[in-house]
């Protein structure tokens, strides 16, 4: 038997799934100018959702505004801005109901801010005050991911734990076009497709991991085509579009529940701030380029169409922006007081129980800033 | 009651190799506790490289003891996830040198979580890990990389060295609301013993005296324990007296155990095959001259591998710590110093 023929032939059976492919153009309800469009692919959201999702974005954009300034004043360490990438944060998040979880980055504080988290505690962890400021529990929230990639495992087995458990439970990860390229990413796609894990995937892909542009990141056509490999539908839409980010990510999260596994949506946007406050993007990007992408701006877009078709009057109009600069008061005035600090917390969460070289530890501090409290 | 009745209900000493006390102790948790799964490489339909979890997922399902696609860190981070919602997996690495994959999850998501949330998020996983050479492995395949956990702040991290040991610690860590990094000592994988398997037993991070001796203290874990003894046992021909330690836990550190025995002697070997330099025996050393040092009589010697990749199969018995490395260190603790050797005794 020559070696040739021990060689296994490739199975006939083989399928091509070109239903795995993403579209050769983002899908998309409203271009730049607000003008609609259908969108066979995607289920049309209803006139108040496209209100609410006007709503959440303008209150987002006012808190990251007001973010962005607490940095300057000196009151936050540091803050990354999703400028531009609003209708992915707000769009997604509304897709999700109460039962499911969020998995976020460190970018995705309005994503946060739109499900119900305190502003404080929200930014408790770019004050510098603790790590994670919330209970992940309570909103169903995981701390944001700093490292990148790293949540989409966490996301896969929390999703994979629930339907173990019987539980009738979505998990959603945001990434964005850097953290495709990181290892975890990949493991995670690979999991969710082995498992049929209730995961939605949504890469925000915002042109730049900090400088790197998405040229220099992937030769792949798109972000989405890294789906098929693994066996998952993959959507690409226009992230700047509210309700096309909604409408898939609402899809896909129905989908996961109903058995079908997971979904990796490619959402195209635009960071329009730099990287954080530490950055310097006009090192990297032109201001043509920016200019470009803020005639695509996500409000703006919604509020054209909204207006147009008498959705939103100038009084509404007032109202919604009169609740965002209320809830913007609310978060300069939770972030007006010094957090309390105890340093006995470092020791106190390292283990269920500290340890007796952390208790004799946390007593060596405690005498020390007791001695300096004397001094 | 139903401990009373488990205690009871226990058979009666018999012999017992490490893996099949393993098996027991993991075929015992999945029994107790409906939130516990196995996650990993080969363990379900072969039951691992080493048979460790032989027979499990015919017992109870490969739902609940699952052949993972081969990603290490993808096992880890996945079971991240399962124990934040609940669920208390016990993740098989299938050798030492293969868990660095999963390293970034180890280290930045398992250890620290409890401590980010502020304590909201318990993960009590506990990541099994083959470790160590002595089988005629090839690279890769015989690391001591216990330090790259025991320097991490959050991760128990454990080592049996018994069977019966091997038992109590792994329902102990399955148990633990932390979670546990376990080293299991492949070479010692076959040893025998003839024990009654016991769920109680010293407490997860208590180290035990295997061996009292009055001359000097022998301090070991995992695969270099039973070379301790055989080295006491022929020390004692030549009428020294070494007291052997166990350290089961190697983080956190059982000073007071470990203390309590060289106070007596006033002497110490610290044991391991990991390279030594930076390696676990510099932390035992500092940390029991800083306590012990008025009780000294010599400095606390080393033995261990020397500081190198690991050696390849043939060359790997120059490597590793053996008996008379041990007993020339035993001799080089400056005993005409301040008393008579034991062998020049009358």
């Amino acid at each position: 038997m020559s070696i040739l023929s021990a060689v296994p032939s490739a199975p006939s059976d083989v399928v091509h799934r070109r239903d795995l492919l993403p579209s050769s153009v983002p899908l998309r309800f409203l271009d730049s100018d607000g003008h609609w469009n259908a969108c066979g692919a995607l289920f049309q959201p209803a006139d108040h959702e496209l209100v609410a999702l006007h709503r959440a974005m303008v209150i987002g954009r006012r808190f990251d505004t007001q973010a962005v300034a607490l940095v300057k004043q000196g009151r936050l360490a540091v803050y990354p801005s999703s400028r531009g990438q609003d209708a992915c944060q707000v769009g997604s998040v509304l897709a999700l109901r109460r039962q499911d979880w969020l998995f976020p980055t460190y970018r995705d504080s309005v994503a946060l801010i739109t499900r119900g988290l305190a502003p404080v505690e929200v930014l408790t962890l770019l004050r510098g005050d603790w790590h994670c400021g919330y209970d992940p529990y309570k909103f169903r929230v995981a701390p944001q991911c700093t490292p990148l990639a790293t949540n989409c495992l966490h996301a896969v087995g929390l999703a994979h734990a629930a339907r173990f458990k019987g539980e009738d439970t979505v998990a959603l990860v945001l990434l964005g076009d850097g953290a495709t390229s990181e290892g975890d990413t990949h493991e995670a796609l690979n999991f969710a497709a082995v498992w049929k894990a209730p995961v939605v995937f949504l890469v925000q892909n915002n042109g730049y991991a900090i400088s790197v542009p998405l040229s220099k990141q992937t030769a792949a056509p798109t972000l989405a085509h890294k789906g098929i490999g693994y066996g998952i539908p993959s959507l690409r839409v226009d992230g700047n579009d509210a309700a096309a980010v909604y409408s898939a990510v609402k899809e896909a999260a129905e989908s996961a529940r109903a058995g079908g596994g997971p979904t990796l949506i490619e959402a195209v946007t635009y960071r329009m701030d730099a990287h954080t406050n530490a950055d310097d993007a006009t090192r990297y990007r032109s201001a043509a380029e920016v200019e470009l992408w803020r005639t695509r701006d996500p409000i703006d877009r919604l509020q054209g169409y909204l207006v147009a078709r008498h959705l939103l009057d100038e009084h509404a109009l007032a109202a919604v922006h009169a609740e965002a600069e209320a809830f913007a008061a609310e978060v300069r005035e939770s972030l007006s007081e010094d957090a309390c600090r105890d340093p006995a917390d470092l020791f106190r969460f390292v283990y269920t129980e500290p340890t007796a070289a952390l208790r004799a530890q946390n007593a060596q501090l405690a005498a020390e800033l007791a001695a300096a409290d004397h001094g | 009651m139903a401990e009373l009745l488990e205690r009871t209900g226990l058979p009666a000493a018999r012999p017992v190799t490490m893996a099949a006390a393993l098996n027991q102790a993991l075929s015992d948790s999945l029994a107790a506790d409906d939130s516990m799964l196995i996650l990993g490489e080969d363990v379900g339909t072969l039951g691992g490289v080493f048979r460790i979890t032989d027979g499990l997922a015919a017992k109870f399902g490969d739902h609940r003891v699952v052949d993972t696609p081969l990603a290490e860190s993808g096992i880890v981070g996945t079971a991240i996830g399962m124990a934040m919602n609940g669920l208390r997996p016990v993740v098989e690495m299938q050798f030492d040198a293969f868990a660095y994959p999963a390293f970034e999850q180890i280290t930045s998501h398992l250890a620290k979580l409890h401590n980010r949330s502020r304590g909201a998020i318990s993960l009590p996983i506990v990541i099994r890990i083959p470790y160590g050479g002595g089988i005629g492995g090839v690279e890769h395949h015989c690391d001591s990389s216990e330090v790259y956990y025991t320097a991490t702040p959050g991760l128990r991290v454990v080592s049996p060295a018994t069977p019966g040991d091997a038992y109590t610690l792994l329902r102990q860590a399955i148990e633990s609301p932390d979670p546990v990094i376990f080293l299991e000592p492949k070479r010692r994988y076959w040893s025998s013993e003839t024990v009654q398997l016991d769920r109680t037993g010293p407490a997860i991070d208590r180290a035990v005296v295997r061996r009292s001796g009055s001359d000097a203290t022998l301090i070991s874990y995992g695969g270099t324990l039973s070379t301790a003894l055989e080295a006491a046992t022929a020390a004692a021909e030549d009428g020294w007296d070494l007291g052997v330690i166990d350290l089961r836990s190697l983080s956190p550190f059982d000073d007071e155990t470990v203390c309590a025995a060289v106070r007596r002697t006033g002497r110490a070997v610290v044991i391991h095959e990991a390279s030594g330099f930076c390696g676990y025996g510099a932390e035992v050393v500092a940390r029991v001259t800083e306590q012990c040092f008025h009780h000294l009589q010599a400095p606390i010697l080393r033995v261990t591998g020397f500081d190198i990749p690991y050696a390849p199969p043939t060359l790997e018995e120059h490597h590793l710590p053996g008996v008379d490395r041990i007993l020339d260190a035993v001799e080089r603790l400056q005993w005409n110093d301040t008393v008579t050797p034991p062998r020049d005794r009358a």
